[in-house]
């Protein structure tokens, strides 16, 4: 099959290919420069930027209020959402369609929009604490993955063990957590980690639910890039890509990488 | 009594998103409506500018130009994976997920090593003597795209890989035998084939160009405002809530817009369906 594509379609896959790694390869080279601006191909080779990282407070305190944002908002979202994809399947024929659509409103609506629209009325309406606000907004913002994510390996689990088990006296809620549950996790597993790297590296949600003292690691970056522009930001970067590699292979082990395309 | 434990069991979700979605959009949505000087004195105002008006033009050229040249890469790209040996398959999507999965600002970031005064492309052509003075890449129109298509075509790639394996084997084989180039066979049989995904990655790239906010913000900067920068400068700079709703109510209405058309259209083009 494959002589029969064009040499000239072929010659523009692999410069789309460059273009797609190339600056990523530029970021890690820059990260390890020897200069105090941000240069590529690195003057020398240094590990000074990376320990810079965890000398400039700020960037300390950002990246702990990400991973605690990025747990947080993931567990509600799994809570709240591992139920919701449940009934959808399990009950869809007696629940309007409208409900799932409303599970995925979160993607439609602009996320800067929610972001603002959550300063207005939770923030500074409700006055609630800005780290409150930027955990519903997370959870908001990766319910859709988690709904989509379990609702798929739910379609590919057979409810009649789940119905045989009930009808031999099985409590529901007991069928549920070591029959239903355990036939799911990979896809526990896949919804977790892809909801995780979305709050992870989330900008829109975040920007205006920061406030003195909260900030997550994207927005500290944005603002770091704007007063220095020194290598330390490169270095965040390559460990946040580092993350991602690590990401992608307990993803793979689990369902399989095609559950990103989806 | 198994509708009612539907509802208990979605109920939660259901809470939140109402809650923590719904009422604040339409609260922001509704203030604009509210607003002293009249039901539309908002809008008006936004369009009586010259300046707001440029913004929202921009962004819609950005966003279209962003749409068109990934769409074009992203299907002949996604056209030689799909046709690709397994083991090359997998790799290639590997590489196209990657990027996928690394954050916005990180690969946006990328384009300010590249584009910026000391960066490597003016370092490059410095070198290789084409100029004697660095160029200001930076804060202009075509690097904001440049970074735009940079972010969103792994996505389009990975919509269209998906796409077009679901095109049975035996179309092409038999447009091939019974006469038809490798060519023909793409534009006759592929193409209509490949179009209500080529309309959903469409959407999904200019929604997410149109309302995106990192890379306009770093690659554009004041010079290049789009409707998601200007939101950001009014709500937080002016502290112009009002305004700041306005322009998070016109993007809303053209991201639903072009959803529900989009679909519909998607719809209708589906040869499968007719």
């Amino acid at each position: 099959m494959t002589n029969r594509i064009h040499p000239l379609l072929i010659l523009m896959t692999i410069l789309v290919y460059i273009f797609l790694l190339g600056p990523l390869i530029i970021i890690f080279g820059a990260s390890v420069s020897d200069t105090t601006f941000l240069a590529f191909p690195p003057q020398g080779l240094t590990l000074h930027w990376f320990e810079n990282i965890w000398e400039i407070s700020a960037f300390r305190r950002t990246i702990v209020t990400s991973l605690q944002v990025a747990f947080l908002g993931t567990f509600f979202a799994l809570l709240i959402g591992i139920p919701a994809a449940y009934a959808l399947n399990r009950h869809r024929i007696h629940l309007p369609g409208w409900l799932s659509t409303l599970f995925v409103l979160p993607i439609l609506v602009p996320e800067i929009v929610i972001g603002f629209s959550l300063l207005r009325s939770v923030n500074v309406g409700l006055g609630a604490p800005v780290f409150a606000t930027l955990l519903i907004g997370h959870t908001l913002l990766v319910l859709p993955y988690v709904v989509r994510v379990i609702s798929a390996s739910l379609a590919s689990f057979d409810f009649s063990i789940e119905e045989a088990a009930i009808s031999l006296g099985s409590h529901p809620v007991k069928s549920f957590f070591t029959i239903v549950l355990p036939n799911i996790r990979s896809g526990v597993i896949a919804a977790f980690i892809l909801a995780f790297i979305t709050s992870i590296n989330d900008v829109s949600v975040s920007l205006f639910l920061t406030g003195p003292g909260i900030s997550t690691l994207p927005i500290q970056i944005l603002a770091h890039v704007e007063q220095f522009f020194d290598p330390t930001v490169a270095s965040v970067s390559v460990l946040l890509m580092g993350l991602t590699i690590i990401v992608m292979v307990i993803v793979e082990r689990t369902l399989g990488l095609t559950i990103v395309a989806k | 009594m198994k509708t009612l434990a539907g509802w208990i069991l979605s109920s939660p979700a259901t809470l939140a998103v109402s809650l923590f979605l719904i009422i604040p959009v339409a609260a922001t949505i509704s203030v604009t409506f509210t607003a002293p000087g009249g039901t539309f004195a908002p809008y008006v105002d936004f369009f009586s500018s010259g300046f707001q008006r440029t913004v929202l033009w921009r962004t819609f050229e950005i966003a279209a130009i962003t749409t068109v040249i990934s769409l074009i890469l992203g299907l002949l790209t996604a056209y030689v994976v799909s046709r690709s040996a397994p083991w090359m398959k997998s790799v290639l999507i590997v590489l196209a997920v990657f990027p996928l999965l690394t954050g916005v600002v990180v690969r946006s970031f990328a384009w300010l090593i590249i584009l910026g005064r000391n960066g490597v492309l003016n370092n490059s052509l410095e070198w290789l003597g084409v100029i004697e003075r660095p160029l200001s890449l930076l804060y202009t129109q075509t690097s904001v795209v440049l970074a735009l298509i940079y972010i969103f075509i792994p996505l389009m790639i990975l919509v269209l890989i998906g796409v077009l394996e679901n095109i049975p084997d035996d179309l092409l084989q038999a447009s091939a035998s019974l006469g038809a180039s490798p060519t023909r066979t793409f534009v006759q049989v592929v193409l209509p084939l490949a179009t209500p995904g080529l309309i959903v990655g469409a959407v999904l790239v200019f929604t997410a160009s149109f309302t995106s906010y990192a890379t306009p913000h770093l690659l554009g900067g004041t010079r290049q405002m789009t409707m998601g920068t200007f939101l950001h400068q009014r709500a937080m700079t002016s502290f112009d809530w009002t305004s700041a709703s306005t322009v998070a109510a016109i993007m809303v209405v053209v991201i639903v817009t072009t959803v529900l058309v989009m679909t519909r259209l998607a719809k209708r083009l589906n040869p499968m369906a007719s």
